[in-house]
């Protein structure tokens, strides 16, 4: 398929192009108080086509895969192309880059393809089961689901490279709801892998979302103050992930970053090092190659706090007078763009337990909430909830309030890193305490 | 045979929709009825099958050069089946007669086993009751070199309007959507849905500050309400740069519980996250919404009166079907402070009782329906705007917003101003940074003191997430006073 699309983009005079074509299968079961409630299964198949002719260039995708509409797609590609204006910094990238080796990245695992619909299904019921089982107190449910997907992903291009690769995924998620007095709370929790295997114990996913909801009943909120903040690992990735955004590529050519020209600055406390690694052995953001057929590898982005890295594709690095990073993310209809893989803030040494007992009053911040993150200035303002500390101990649950400060020094205000690093997204960090930062509440 | 892809120059959509889907897939209203058949073989209570086919076009520019020309095809079919609360739903991006039978066995498999075959006999398509975007289709999207130089003029406006702009970034997208919903009630209804938007996003830099300003529009328009004599993408340009350069000299916003002035227009985010999605059916149905068993009881001050419309010609929230066939209508959800309507869509109307409102909609083929909004807005108030400035010691006045989120169960919503002013003695004074306003769902509504008669609906960018759906839609507000919301700015 990618060999005949490649082809016929030349025939229409396309000067360099290349081409991916993703293949998916997904199925999901999920259960409402005990009851089945949705089953869906899907299949997908996507041509993606990106032509030069000349300095110019022009993307497109399709659904359509019949013999000649495929032809005619690419000659449509290669007209649009040829209307764009010439771009100097645009092309493919060197065929020295490009990856060599296919390595088994252990992020395809088809064993758990093959449950039958009702092992699926008693998954997920395990796992609502042990929430609505939990406490007396777990009133309602917005349920429970298990889902398995697998895709594979194919590229090639005009520059004679071909390779592919496959990988699967496995997620179970429950949400149930904790009530009291007329006020409702709801607590989510979740694992996902790329092997059925390593997926966490329904009943122990089922047992920490109801926990996450209950702990929120009664919450209220606390005075306007300055105080030190402590992310919780899920809030903490959020803030791997502004930094993440920051230093992709487009957003530096483009000066939409806050932490523009800033390689080689201390950009964040010496507790702080970020690593992107998109060969990450069962990463669920793992690939051999990006975008652009370009290997992958591991970044150190932050050292010490210290800056060292931008993740770039092709054309951003050109645009830099940098390399690229092999990190081309590409949605199948579009031109590639910079974007992290497997993006970490390192575990560093303390306990969480011992980070939270450090605080005489703060917030430990267990759910964000808003789009109140300017990428230019780095401004942030986001609503929050959690729990309040009092010399070192959790005294009541806080909500409607916001935390604000801005990106810079709130990593450069890191004081303590924690041991429990979990990578259950793709862009993961452990347990964060902040100096200090406004909340804004009653 | 297919005819396949959409041809560079603009393509002529059929008069007939409904055979577009027929040509293309090589169907008949036959094959309809003997896959809902097959859906409705077990002992299920509804069936319907959704077609789609959307054409979508995009060209970018950035740092003065078009960078990205973008054509997308996505095509494909779902089979719904419903069994008292549960869904069945499977799609597929490959359309044929065997497929779809396929896909109707896997949807019904979550229905009991001991159902009877069923015949079912498909109306003649019906055709929606209002033409809500008459858009001959060639006007929908122009040739690429008439797109890449309206963002040449974009860019060039936005840079005119001061030197201090140091970067454009603008883009054009526009789009045309083909549906067929075929049902197990006989329903056979199709149509053709257009959509344009412009988006521009400016850098502004003054020696070591750097910040940003973004402005847009759009709707079921054709290409030429972007140019034309109101020349309207070129006055998004100016507003993208003006907001750039405004922000330059904010400064820090402050931070607690104050006094808010929201401005006319997509200040209406307010409404759509305080109190739109809380009001949406499934969450009702199923008790996790905070406004669940608040129907009839007062959330809001008398001075408000809050409308969900799909049915307004042109806008971005407007259907003339929702994706279950449904037409599309207007429907209060609050009348003078009081709660009187939620927003249904077939599963949860049948389920509570009542009946559907159009609110039934989903991204693509590749989701089931849910109950969303279109267009949600406040009426006009008698105030004038300057009088509720005026009104405000000491407040805040916001204009521009981003983003916002709900969490339906708790009612905590929040909404990210991107320009707003400090009032002073009823002036308003200094620019302030971005910050989030937070609020109670069910109470942030009983606090607006003041409604003035500006009523204006958003210029039409709007994108609402759900469960991972994007659906476009439209919010509108006059200008109004909300007696005390958390502002969260550094400024404690």
């Amino acid at each position: 398929m990618l060999a005949r699309v490649v082809e016929a983009a030349r025939r229409a005079g396309a000067t360099d192009c290349d081409a991916v074509f993703v293949e998916g299968e997904a199925s999901s079961c999920s259960v409402r108080l005990r009851e089945v409630e949705n089953v869906v299964l899907s299949r997908e198949r996507r041509l993606g086509l990106r032509c030069f002719v000349g300095r110019g260039s022009a993307a497109a995708s399709t659904a359509d895969l019949d013999g000649t509409a495929v032809e005619r797609f690419a000659a449509d590609v290669v007209a649009m192309a040829g209307v764009v204006a010439p771009d100097p910094t645009g092309g493919l990238p060197d065929v020295s880059l490009l990856a060599r080796d296919v390595p088994d990245l252990a992020i395809h695992d088809p064993a758990g393809l093959d449950t039958s619909p009702e092992e699926r299904l008693e998954r997920a019921r395990t796992c609502e089961a042990a929430a609505l089982d939990s406490d007396p107190r777990i009133v309602n449910s917005e349920g429970a689901e298990f889902s398995a997907r697998s895709s594979s992903v194919a590229y090639a291009s005009s520059r004679g490279f071909a390779a592919e690769y496959r990988g699967t995924g496995y997620t179970l998620w429950a949400a149930p709801v904790a009530g009291s007095g007329g006020a409702m709370q709801s607590g989510s929790w979740y694992d996902t892998r790329r092997s059925l295997a390593r997926l966490e114990d329904a009943e122990s996913i089922g047992r920490t979302a109801a926990a996450r909801a209950l702990r929120r009943l009664g919450a209220r909120p606390v005075p306007t103050q300055e105080v030190p903040i402590v992310f919780d690992p899920q809030a903490a990735a959020s803030l791997a992930g502004h930094v993440a955004s920051a230093i992709c590529g487009g957003a530096l050519y483009r000066r939409t970053s806050f932490l523009l020209d800033r390689l080689g600055e201390a950009i964040a406390s010496p507790l702080v090092t970020l690593v992107d690694d998109g060969r990450l052995c069962g990463g669920l953001a793992s690939r051999p190659f990006d975008g652009e057929g370009v290997a992958t590898r591991r970044t150190t982005v932050v050292e010490a706090g210290v800056l060292r890295s931008y993740l770039l594709d092709t054309y951003a690095a050109a645009r830099l007078g940098l390399a690229t990073t092999g990190n081309a993310a590409r949605s199948v209809g579009d031109v590639p763009g910079a974007s992290p893989t497997n993006f970490h803030l390192l575990a560093g040494t303390t306990p969480a337990a011992d980070i939270v007992r450090s605080v005489e009053r703060g917030l430990y911040v267990t759910s964000l909430s808003g789009f109140g993150v300017n990428p230019v200035t780095g401004d942030y303002s986001r609503g929050a909830a959690g729990l309040w500390i009092e010399r070192g101990e959790f005294v009541h649950p806080v909500e409607e309030v916001t935390i604000a400060g801005n990106l810079l020094d709130m990593l450069r205000g890191i004081e303590m890193v924690g041991d429990d690093l979990e990578p259950r997204s793709s862009i993961a960090a452990p347990t964060l305490k902040i100096s200090r930062m406004t909340i804004a509440g009653r | 045979m297919n005819t396949s892809l959409d041809p560079p120059e603009p393509r002529t959509t059929p008069a007939v929709p409904e055979r577009f889907f027929f040509d293309r897939f090589g169907l008949d209203p036959g094959t309809l009825e003997s896959t809902l058949g097959t859906a409705l073989a077990r002992r299920a209570d509804f069936a319907d099958i959704f077609f789609e086919f959307r054409s979508s076009d995009s060209v970018s520019l950035d740092e003065g050069l078009v960078k990205k020309a973008n054509h997308s095809i996505v095509q494909g079919a779902g089979v719904r089946v419903l069994a008292g609360e549960k869904t069945g739903y499977a799609y597929s991006d490959e359309v044929s007669v065997e497929r779809l039978r396929v896909a109707a066995r896997h949807a019904c498999a979550i229905a009991a086993a001991d159902g009877i075959e069923r015949g079912i006999d498909l109306r003649a398509p019906g055709r929606p009751g209002h033409d809500l975007y008459p858009v001959p289709s060639g006007e929908i999207r122009r040739p690429l070199p008439e797109r890449v130089e309206l963002l040449q003029r974009i860019d060039r406006e936005a840079r005119g309007f001061d030197p201090r702009i140091r970067n454009v970034m603008a883009s054009v997208g526009t789009e045309e959507r083909l549906v067929l919903v075929a049902n197990s009630a006989g329903e056979l209804v199709a149509d053709v849905q257009p959509l344009l938007r412009v988006n521009v996003t400016c850098i502004a830099e003054d020696g070591t500050r750097r910040q940003q300003g973004s402005a847009g529009g759009g709707g079921r328009h054709a290409f030429s309400w972007l140019v034309g004599d109101t020349e309207r993408a070129l006055g998004f340009a100016r507003e993208a740069a003006r907001q750039a350069i405004v922000n330059l000299d904010a400064v820090d916003a402050p931070a607690g519980q104050m006094t808010v002035v929201l401005g006319a227009g997509w200040p209406g985010i307010l409404l759509h996250e305080a109190v739109g999605h809380g009001l949406e059916g499934d969450f009702n149905r199923k008790g996790t919404s905070a406004f669940a068993k608040l129907l009839g009881e007062r959330v809001a001050s008398e001075l408000c009166t809050v409308i969900d419309d799909g049915t307004i010609a042109s806008r971005r929230g407007s259907l003339n079907v929702d994706d279950e066939g449904t037409p599309t209508r207007r429907n209060v959800l609050i009348e003078k402070g009081r709660l009187v309507g939620y927003l249904q869509d077939r599963l949860n109307a049948r389920l509570t009782g009542v009946a559907p409102t159009g609110n039934g909609r989903r991204e693509s083929f590749m989701n089931y329906p849910l109950p969303r909004m279109t267009n949600t807005f406040m009426l006009a108030g008698e105030d004038a705007p300057e009088d509720v400035i005026r009104s405000v010691d000491r407040g805040l006045y916001a204009v521009a917003f981003g983003g916002g989120q709900v969490d339906i169960t708790n009612g905590k919503f929040v909404f990210s101003a991107s320009e707003a002013y400090l009032i002073e003695g009823g002036r308003i004074g200094r620019p302030v940074k971005g910050a989030t306003l937070i609020g109670n769902g069910p109470d942030v509504l009983t606090r607006i003191s003041r409604v003035a008669s500006d009523l204006k609906l958003d210029d039409g960018i709007g994108t609402c997430g759900k469960d991972g759906q994007s659906v476009p839609v439209g919010v509108g507000l006059p200008t109004l006073r909300i007696d005390g919301i958390t502002v969260g700015g550094t400024r404690a």
